[in-house]
């Protein structure tokens, strides 16, 4: 049966038709959507969402040795987090396969860095696959079974945003159900003690011998003769652009199985063709090994470093131009960043927060990174998920540490965000006591990548109700003992809020509890936070003097008419009083919506 | 022979479903098709592409600087911020609806005066106004479909079986609703 899938479709369904039985992930663009379409096959697959990727991938390596068939997906950031047990997992070897999808972000859509993640698998030594396209990535996932099965070894599925998030043609095919292998204790090979792990360490070494075979002889590897006057070297996405600039004045050796790379194919194609293009976004992973193995090609040198390569940008490297296009003025568009929604529970916190002075606002990762931007400005830097806490704690010693230093550390970080790494980023601070501000925004969901259940929203991710932890007792448990919790559109009770906190010389975390504005209510959210999102707020352009201190609080749904001199408040407001509470003349109101 | 089909606007506007039944049809009309989109941040009132692409067989799902047949903006602006991605003999489709981005709500920038006189000049532009048509269907949430009658018009893919393509993929209860505005659209052009 055929279907048009994303990539990320296609991984799902190549997880289904592999029979595996256990996943596991945490929410990140541009992997999110991996997970989320395998939990639909809730017959055949467990899909849990992990507080944090380490998390996914150590529970997938526990069923892996349990015997399943089992899967981890990540953002390529999140392997970072998650590269801990990838490591030591790649020394012990599988019993049920195990492979770990990485989704990686050349171009930076949603993501703080470029980081090319192929030089995971190099770094770790283990196999890796490179699917070019939805098709592909289907295929990949059944084979990267195979091989982690067959070579002991855990297999890295390296994606792109554009191959996660583009569409192609699928065919697809039933699950094979491989069942759940026998467990046996074998210490030798799975407690990495010195003595043993040193064993394994050898045997690291000779299945990378045996990968290096196998990747010479595999058809992932394959060479498209055309006129041998151009030759292009490339993996995944890369060689679909190639492509549309070369068609069949260049000959292919298209990469699918990357690490090792093969090194008698690539000699081979070398030899053979005239002009060696190597056509890799991020690193030159591939043009190393190219160069290594005596040959001259066109890479880095030629082509970006960062970013996509896609058919233009490549166009523009060989050709020196793009193809024509209308000549216009493009300077007249105006950017259109993205914004807080209409009714989201950050704009309150951060309108209060940015007028405060004397204030160093540690970031996080989340939809309230925002809150740095216009009209805000109301934070000072991001790092990772949960550093606010953590890196705010030693701004903080270092501030302390200067008497006369009037400046104080609000670390801001979503609920989701605070499950992931800021517990731990909390106990130091509660541990080395550091009078830090932490605000946990909580608006009962993970709100990003597009509302995923959390630790903290009473549903897992196949829809069971389950155990809503609560992190006002779990912030106690770590050892804060100043709580508030408080409603963040409710401008007075921030500003008392941060009054209090800033008042104290020891740990303090302000909760802020509102549900994003486009959250799916919960039978819980209904009655907590009953009525919400239901009226809107209006000016009334009798009173409105046109001071414009309501668009200060950068609401997409409001405006000012230049001629009328008046504010204006759009149908997509839901009232969450923010701009009315501002108004210094009374002049908006709340109506029915 | 591949056509490329640039749909932009900014995000809410529902060009992910609209992308979604143009490839459906596409594929169930026998074509390879391939297409890409931009998730995550962009989603929070940023800009946003579809970029769709079909023929005998596709490579490349993203559709490169001067390469677009047909650039069908949901909202004025965007069609100039996306022109350099139409062929010198494309067209452009554009609805006449302004989004303004937060530095225009701010009152930083002014919203460009002119961009629909100015997209005629330069390219043969068909205007339409979606939001009124859709209002007047009972929902403006259907500009979208109404958008995906002009690309089907405008291309020449009438004969897929639009209707089948959405009754399989909306709700039945909006499956009438989209249909109108589905005809609709496909009258303006």
């Amino acid at each position: 049966m055929k279907k048009l899938l994303t990539g990320n479709e296609a991984i799902a369904r190549g997880a289904y038709e592999a029979g595996v039985k256990f996943a596991s992930a945490y929410p990140g663009t541009p992997s999110t959507e991996i997970l989320e379409n395998i939990a639909t096959y809730k017959e055949d697959i467990l899909a849990e969402w992990a507080p944090n990727e380490k998390v996914a991938l150590e529970a997938v390596i526990g069923a892996s040795i349990a015997g399943a068939r089992a899967m981890a997906s990540m953002k390529h950031v999140g392997v970072n987090v998650a590269a801990d047990p990838l490591f030591t997992y790649a020394y012990t070897g599988v019993n049920g396969g195990m492979v770990l999808v990485t989704a990686d972000e050349p171009g930076q859509h949603s993501s703080q860095n470029e980081q090319d993640n192929r030089n995971y698998a190099k770094f770790a030594k283990i196999a890796m696959l490179e699917p070019a396209d939805s098709q592909e990535a289907k295929d990949m996932i059944k084979t990267a079974f195979t091989i982690s099965e067959g070579f002991d070894t855990p297999v890295l599925v390296r994606m792109t945003t554009r191959v996660c998030h583009s569409k192609g043609i699928v065919e697809c095919k039933d699950r094979e159900e491989v069942g759940i292998k026998e467990y046996v204790k074998n210490v030798r090979k799975y407690v990495t003690v010195p003595a043993n792990a040193r064993v394994l360490r050898v045997k690291v070494e000779e299945r990378l011998k045996k990968l290096q075979e196998f990747s010479n002889t595999t058809e992932l590897n394959y060479i498209e003769w055309n006129s041998t006057k151009i030759g292009v070297i490339a993996s995944g996405g890369c060689c679909n652009y190639a492509r549309e600039v070369f068609g069949d004045s260049a000959s292919y050796l298209k990469l699918g199985f990357t690490h090792p790379l093969p090194t008698e194919k690539i000699k081979e194609f070398c030899h053979k063709v005239e002009k060696v293009y190597v056509i890799e976004e991020n690193d030159p992973y591939i043009e190393e090994q190219v160069r290594l193995l005596g040959f001259a090609c066109s890479g880095k040198d030629l082509f970006p470093f960062c970013g996509e390569l896609t058919p233009d940008v490549i166009r523009k490297a060989v050709y020196g131009k793009e193809n024509p296009s209308i000549d216009y003025d493009a300077d007249k568009v105006v950017p259109r960043p993205p914004t807080f929604c209409a009714g989201c529970p950050h704009r309150g916190f951060f309108y209060t927060l940015g007028k405060r002075k004397n204030i160093l606002v540690s970031g996080d990762i989340g939809c309230y990174t925002l809150g740095f931007a216009e009209p805000y400005n109301a934070m000072d830097y991001n790092i990772c998920m949960g550093a606010s806490i953590s890196a705010g704690h030693g701004a903080q010693q270092i501030f302390s540490m200067q008497k006369d230093s009037p400046m104080r550390v609000v670390a801001v970080l979503g609920d989701s965000t605070f499950f992931h790494t800021g517990v731990t980023s909390l106990l130091d601070v509660t541990y080395n006591q550091s009078n830090t501000i932490t605000v946990i925004l909580d608006n009962r969901i993970t709100g990003m990548t597009g509302h995923q259940e959390n630790p903290g929203s009473g549903y897992t991710l196949q829809g069971k109700e389950t155990i809503q932890v609560d992190i006002e007792k779990l912030v106690r448990a770590c050892g804060i003992n100043q709580i508030r919790v408080i409603n963040p559109n409710d401008l007075k009770a921030v500003e008392e809020a941060l009054d209090w906190a800033l008042s104290l010389n020891e740990p303090s975390v302000i909760i802020t509890r509102w549900p994003c504005v486009l959250k799916k209510f919960s039978p819980q959210d209904k009655e907590e936070f009953k009525g919400s999102f239901t009226q809107r707020c209006a000016v009334d352009p009798e009173v409105c003097v046109g001071c414009r201190m309501c668009l200060k609080t950068g609401c997409p749904a409001v405006s000012f008419d230049k001629t009328g001199k008046k504010a204006n408040i759009g149908l997509d407001c839901v009232g969450c009083e923010v701009c009315l509470q501002v108004c210094p003349k009374n002049a908006i109101h709340k109506e029915e919506a | 022979m591949v056509k490329s089909i640039l749909l932009v606007g900014v995000g809410g506007q529902g060009t992910i479903l609209a992308s979604k039944l143009l490839t459906t049809g596409l594929m169930e009309a026998g074509y390879d098709v391939k297409m890409s989109e931009i998730h995550g941040m962009s989603q929070r009132g940023g800009s946003v592409s579809s970029q769709v692409r079909y023929g005998d067989k596709v490579e490349a799902p993203v559709i490169e600087v001067g390469g677009a047949d047909i650039l069908v903006s949901f909202e004025k602006m965007e069609a100039w911020r996306w022109l350099k991605y139409l062929k010198p003999t494309g067209k452009v489709v554009v609805n006449d609806y302004q989004i303004n981005s937060m530095p225009i709500l701010a009152g930083k920038f002014d919203y460009p005066d002119g961009i629909l006189e100015e997209l005629a000049n330069k390219v043969p532009t068909t205007v339409v106004n979606a939001a009124k048509h859709a209002t007047e269907l009972g929902n403006p949430k259907v500009m979208n479909v109404i958008l995906l009658g002009t690309i089907i018009k405008s291309m020449g893919l009438e004969t897929i079986h639009w209707e089948k393509i959405i009754r399989d993929n909306v709700k039945p209860k909006f499956a009438e609703l989209n249909l109108k505005a589905l005809a609709v659209g496909m009258s303006l052009v």
